[in-house]
């Protein structure tokens, strides 16, 4: 948990703002199918979610958590099935969902040669967030300055965590959110979830270990059935696929 | 969103400049390859102010064709390797205003420099100052036809094996009419006709690859991160 000589929980977690709850699910995935090649990696995967809402996806490698995670952020577009947001179909106007979407991928996404503030300006401008205060609740503000190259695997999460509640959306997709995080960290990230599910928003993270997340629930992804794995071929026609 | 737009594509040409700030080297790399290349041409020919004369504009133009090409890989090929592309979708701008900026941000940090580097490359040939004029707004407009299809072309390849090869096969070809029309109108300046026309159709493919390029860029962006 925070330091006595930080500042109060309250003042930095007043960056997430406050999701209308409205009557019906917020989030309704149906029948969701992924294929990869030749190979099904989603089969029909389907679950709501209703404001305050926290679902962990495990599964073993390979097992299709992230492509979900990147279905349900409009990255990819499933080969079947719907999602919806308020009962409106979301993947219709993919543009449109990423404003509601906050999401953290496999990969930090920072410019080694911006300094951090510089890295969270995009996501600043698209928002209107204010970047101090989120770097702030990530205990990164002394970082702000330095070009994102100097800082460490963990420090460099916490600034991808930063944008994500920058983001100020009411749906965080989070790929393994503790990569690299400390004990202190992960106290932190227990606070800004809880903040975030009582503001009405939805957290959904894949993950390996548990997370701070209490009474979330857990969708188990079945991953590969033996007969699935593709087997190489003798004589692959390697160069003919770009 | 819609007021949204306009500060969102700036935030995104803010973050490419300063980025070519901090890798000055990168940067300056297409521009000095346009300088040396076109500094081989006289070893190459001989010495002769007569024929280096009438090639000036030829080589001017394939050397500012060849030298926009270098950056093109990386264009959004490091977006892609270190998850930024999808953070840029996610801010809500339409796929092809994020490619338009990024082609904007293109033309500024290779395009700018290289029409910079024309003058005194086309001198150095002993092109006629009195044709100058024609050469840099052919020069202008052919940059920014280069980085609309330039940008274009790299969103296309983004995510294949050996996109680099490709490329170069894939914005030489569509590119053939810029230099087709912007070395004729050179050429007719330094004949004395008239080179007016040349200018005018270089500027008609501007104005069709402005609104094309960027749609199949974001297509091609939208595709990379499947």
């Amino acid at each position: 948990m925070p330091c006595p000589h930080h500042r109060p929980i309250a003042r930095r977690i007043s960056v997430i703002p406050a999701f209308t709850p409205p009557g019906r699910p917020l989030l309704e995935v149906e029948n969701i199918s992924v294929f990869r090649g030749e190979r099904l990696v989603l089969d029909r995967v389907g679950f709501t979610l209703g404001a305050g809402d926290a679902l962990l996806l495990t599964g073993p490698n390979g097992a299709g958590k992230s492509t979900l995670l990147r279905v349900l952020a409009g990255l990819h577009k499933p080969e079947g099935g719907h999602v919806l947001w308020s009962g409106v179909d979301a993947l219709a106007d993919r543009t449109q969902h990423a404003g509601r979407v906050a999401y953290l991928g496999h990969q930090d996404a920072l410019k080694l040669g911006l300094t951090l503030r510089e890295n969270l300006t995009l996501a600043a401008r698209a928002s209107g967030g204010n970047p101090d205060l989120c770097m702030e609740s990530l205990n990164i503000s002394g970082l702000a300055d330095l070009p994102a190259r100097m800082l460490s695997a963990g420090q460099k999460r916490r600034a991808a965590l930063a944008r994500v509640l920058l983001a100020q959306a009411p749906l965080w997709l989070l790929d393994e959110p503790s990569l690299g995080l400390d004990i202190n960290t992960m106290g932190l990230l227990g606070t800004l979830f809880a903040a975030h599910r009582q503001a009405g928003g939805i957290v959904i993270a894949t993950t390996h270990v548990p997370l701070p997340l209490p009474d979330a629930r857990t969708h188990a992804l079945p991953g590969l059935n033996e007969s699935d794995i593709p087997q190489p071929l003798e004589d692959f026609p390697e160069d003919d696929l770009l | 969103m819609t007021l949204r737009i306009p500060a969102l594509i700036t935030a995104i040409l803010e973050r490419d400049l300063r980025l070519a700030l901090r890798h000055g080297a990168d940067t300056l790399g297409a521009v000095l390859f346009f300088i040396l290349a076109g500094a081989l041409f006289p070893l190459a020919l001989g010495p002769s102010p007569e024929l280096l004369r009438r090639m000036a504009p030829g080589i001017v133009w394939v050397c500012a064709l060849l030298a926009a090409l270098l950056p093109l890989d990386r264009l959004f090929g490091s977006e892609l390797e270190d998850g930024s592309l999808d953070q840029l979708l996610m801010t809500g701008l339409p796929p092809s205003l994020i490619a338009l900026a990024k082609m904007m941000a293109h033309w500024l940090t290779t395009g700018l420099p290289l029409l910079l580097a024309a003058g005194p490359l086309a001198i150095m040939l002993g092109m006629p100052t009195s044709s100058m004029v024609v050469l840099l707004t052919g020069l202008l407009l052919g940059t920014l036809i280069l980085s609309l299809i330039g940008g274009m072309a790299a969103s296309v390849v983004l995510g294949a094996r050996r996109g680099g090869v490709l490329l170069p096969l894939l914005v030489l070809p569509l590119t053939t009419p810029a230099l087709i029309f912007g070395a004729a109108a050179l050429d007719a300046a330094q004949t004395g006709l008239s080179w007016g026309p040349d200018l005018e159709l270089l500027g008609a493919f501007l104005a069709a690859a402005l609104p094309l390029c960027p749609l199949a860029a974001g297509a091609g962006l939208r595709a990379a991160v499947e």
